[in-house]
């Protein structure tokens, strides 16, 4: 399928033969040109994957680190949205007290960040940031706002559709995720490189949220589910104690 | 059952505004008698500085974890201790790098100067000598120097993961 205006040159078309890796090497997103490693990459034995990871069960997460719009004195513009999901395995297991960190831009898509020069209005009660830690059943909870769409330098009049990053260690060393949920529906994710990195269609797809009536908050919140899967981060890392 | 991976994306130019706001990149004590400054340079194939990358570094043995933007240089900054041998291993850090323009994290590891055991070590061993040099931090006034390249003829070793 052709979409008019997408620039072939920034976005390839679909190739689901990539599943769910991105392409490092994606030419439209053009930080890639100088940064995406070039030589083979080495295999290590399998029995590094099993290495366990940090474990940040005992970090001092303040009781309003999730809650975005409770950081400052007065409240952030926006759409109040509440964002969570649940953290699993491959398997299907839940990831239980792992670290999930946030950031992103605010309601007019600008960073509360000195590199970030779109003339879109800070807001001085927002700093876009969040972190908590999964519960027994792997889930994560924020409340934040919905953060805007906003412009970038990679090509010419090149947008980003609205995301959150996401931060995500799980237990194995090798599980570590880092990435971006977006929301759906978003009309600029046929020009978009970064997003488009994920030559799968339905890899893609993962990567979007889902409104979710029955978590929205009455005369309060939106909502929106969006579940993160890890890797196995190798055979046999689950202790016998999680196999339920 | 057996859901799909969540795929990757890059952590971009703000990550330090949700990452980096504390601290952490001690992995021990500057107190400790045995710390040593570990630092480098974050480098891109035209070997300019990345100043917007993100390192995180992991001592399995020790349980000890600890992460460092890149400035303006693309100089990171640790304080840590050598980990206690494991095995047949020889002492090293677990890395991963992070940056802009990088879609998925990239995994290496830190090796240590002068160390007999890098000689027997099975990771170590099954490299090339250039490419076994790209891993071994080198002793540099008191401290430790590890440069990160992410391109090029001397590019590090970057592991499958």
């Amino acid at each position: 399928m052709t979409v008019p205006g997408v620039d072939p040159e920034i976005v390839l078309p679909d190739d689901p033969s990539f599943g769910p890796e991105v392409q490092l090497d994606y030419p439209g997103y053009r930080s890639t040109r100088l940064r995406a490693p070039k030589s083979p990459l080495v295999t290590l034995p399998e029995e590094f994957h099993a290495i366990d990871g940090p474990v940040f069960g005992d970090l001092p997460i303040g009781e309003l680190d999730h809650d975005l719009t409770r950081q400052f004195a007065g409240e952030p513009l926006g759409e109040r949205i509440v964002v969570s999901g649940r953290v699993l395995d491959e398997d299907g297991r839940p990831l239980r007290n792992t670290l999930v960190e946030i950031w992103q831009a605010n309601a007019g898509g600008r960073y509360h960040h000195q590199v970030d020069q779109h003339p879109a209005p800070l807001d001085p009660n927002f700093a876009g940031a969040g972190r908590c830690l999964t519960d027994d059943d792997g889930n994560y909870r924020f409340v934040t706002v919905k953060p805007g769409a906003y412009p970038w330098g990679n090509h010419e009049n090149a947008w980003r559709p609205a995301h959150i990053h996401f931060s995500v260690f799980g237990r194995a060393f090798t599980q570590r995720l880092v990435t971006q949920m977006y929301f759906p529906g978003d009309p600029l994710f046929p020009f978009d490189p970064i997003f488009n990195s994920v030559r799968d269609p339905k890899a893609r797809e993962l990567m979007v949220s889902a409104f979710d009536l029955s978590r929205t908050q009455p005369e309060w919140a939106l909502a929106f589910t969006w579940n993160i899967v890890l890797g196995r981060g190798g055979a046999g890392t689950t202790p016998l104690e999680d196999h339920e | 059952m057996s859901l799909a991976k969540t795929p990757s994306q890059t952590v971009g130019p703000y990550y330090a505004i949700g990452l980096t706001r504390r601290d952490q990149n001690e992995l021990a004590s500057p107190a400790d008698a045995a710390a040593l400054r570990l630092h480098g340079q974050l480098l891109d194939g035209d070997r300019r500085p990345v100043n917007d990358g993100l390192i995180e570094v992991w001592d399995r043995v020790g349980k000890r974890w600890g992460r460092s933007g890149t400035d303006a240089d693309g100089r990171f900054s640790f304080v840590v201790t050598k980990p206690d041998a494991d095995g047949a291993e020889a002492p090293r850090l677990d890395v991963f790098v992070f940056a802009r323009g990088l879609l998925r994290h990239q995994l290496t590891r830190i090796y240590f100067p002068g160390e007999p055991a890098n000689d027997t070590d099975p990771v170590l061993s099954a490299l090339s000598d250039d490419e076994r040099s790209t891993l071994v931090a080198q002793a540099e006034d008191g401290a430790l120097r590890f440069d990160i390249h992410l391109q090029g003829g001397d590019q590090t070793v970057f592991f499958a993961h």
